[in-house]
């Protein structure tokens, strides 16, 4: 930048319009504050869908159960990472089940973990979700002839998205995320049952 | 220190060749002791193994400290099927020694955990995965596997699928084990032609016919 011309730099920086909506500071943009603010004290509510908003605040914190079984899990460590960085979508990962909302199944289950994984998906609160992640989660995959690993981890708990690959990679989780938000927003309801 | 006159503190494969010469002479309970690809092999009696052990262990011109591995090898058309493999390491001489004994489903061989306590878990896994019995082990369980499985899996006789699968009851509300149903058949790779299945190809009738009838003699 040292060789460029100061000048030429300070007119690229005038052409861009960053937004076209903003109302500058100034009485009129006052008078705008003022009447949103003045017609929430005088009628005193926000009217908005319940729904949506119980979705909304769904979609915007859902906190995975860490299930790390195998290399999947180092795909989803990548996804919590600070390039990806889960946590800007509200997605922390939490020790216990009974804080959880969506259990991320990430690797080989075995036959001996299976009655673990149940036992800690039945720990977790309604409404939860599960996303299989990877093709072991998925179906067994490379071991899916195996004496010692479930044929998928359908299996033995209830799927909502599955994440193919082997392992996915961290951008494929964070899709598989999405679309499971994309569910909830479409399905979720806060009437129970 | 005394263990600095030991004839062997030298490297290389002729050191290895005089331990092997060493121990196929001097020490009783020794079948052979060989070089095979260059590292020291010393096939031994199940009944003098701990003899044998201890003085790897305890002897100068061995000193075994470290037992790094045990594992099992099946060869089922021998009437003493399994060999039991042990690699040992030796710190001080940087020397390692494979002792191999062999053994059936019924006769246990020798525990030696009292000498290294690491063979303890390394007999379990033998034990778990072959059948292998340990005599003088006092924690023979199964340390892999499920808890209740059946069955031997490294077991040349084991199926690849095993006999039991698992699945969530949701009316009994557990796991519940199950004979094994396989959704998808065993795929059967006959490793020349990539398109399996299709029987014959254009212009490869000939060379599907010899595969048809190698797999018949087979």
């Amino acid at each position: 930048m040292s060789g460029e011309n100061p000048e030429t730099a300070q007119n690229a920086g005038q052409n861009i319009v960053w937004n076209r909506d903003m109302v500058p500071p100034g009485p009129e943009q006052d008078a705008i504050v003022r009447g949103i603010t003045g017609e929430i004290s005088e009628k005193g509510f926000v009217v908005a869908s319940l729904d949506k908003l119980v979705n909304w605040g769904r979609t915007g914190s859902l906190w995975p159960m860490s299930f790390g079984l195998a290399c999947c899990a180092v795909e989803m460590i990548h996804a919590y990472m600070p390039r990806y960085d889960l946590d800007r979508m509200g997605i922390i990962p939490r020790g216990s089940p009974r804080q959880s909302d969506v259990m991320i199944v990430a690797g080989t289950l075995t036959n001996k973990m299976a009655p673990a994984l149940r036992r800690v998906y039945d720990q977790m609160a309604e409404p939860r979700w599960v996303i299989s992640m990877g093709s072991c989660a998925n179906g067994g995959g490379y071991y899916h002839y195996s004496y010692s690993v479930v044929r998928g981890c359908d299996r033995v708990v209830p799927v909502d998205v599955y994440v193919p690959g082997c392992p996915p990679t961290a951008e494929a989780l964070i899709y598989g995320i999405l679309l499971l938000q994309k569910k909830i927003r479409r399905t979720g309801t806060i009437l129970r049952g | 220190m005394a263990e600095a006159t030991a004839p062997v503190g030298t490297r290389g494969s002729s050191c290895l060749s005089a331990l092997a010469f060493t121990l196929s002479t001097t020490l009783p309970g020794i079948r052979s002791a060989s070089l095979e690809g260059g590292e020291l092999v010393v096939r031994a009696e199940r009944e003098r193994l701990i003899p044998l052990m201890t003085l790897l262990r305890d002897d100068p011109r061995f000193r075994c400290e470290q037992m790094m591995d045990l594992c099992g090898v099946d060869f089922p058309e021998r009437p003493e099927r399994f060999d039991v493999v042990y690699n040992l390491l030796s710190v001080s001489h940087n020397h390692r020694i494979r002792v191999i004994v062999t053994t059936d489903e019924l006769t246990p061989v020798p525990s030696i955990h009292k000498l290294w306590p690491c063979a303890t878990w390394w007999e379990r896994e033998c034990y778990d995965l072959f059948g292998v019995l340990f005599s003088g082990q006092p924690d023979l369980r199964r340390i892999l596997s499920d808890y209740g499985f059946e069955g031997h899996p490294l077991r040349k006789d084991f199926p690849l699928t095993g006999y039991t699968e698992v699945r969530y009851d949701p009316d009994r509300r557990q796991i519940v084990r199950e004979p094994v149903s396989l959704t998808q058949d065993f795929r059967d790779f006959d490793f020349v032609s990539p398109w399996e299945g299709v029987l014959t190809l254009p212009g490869d009738e000939r060379a599907h016919e010899l595969r048809q009838i190698m797999k018949k003699l087979k």
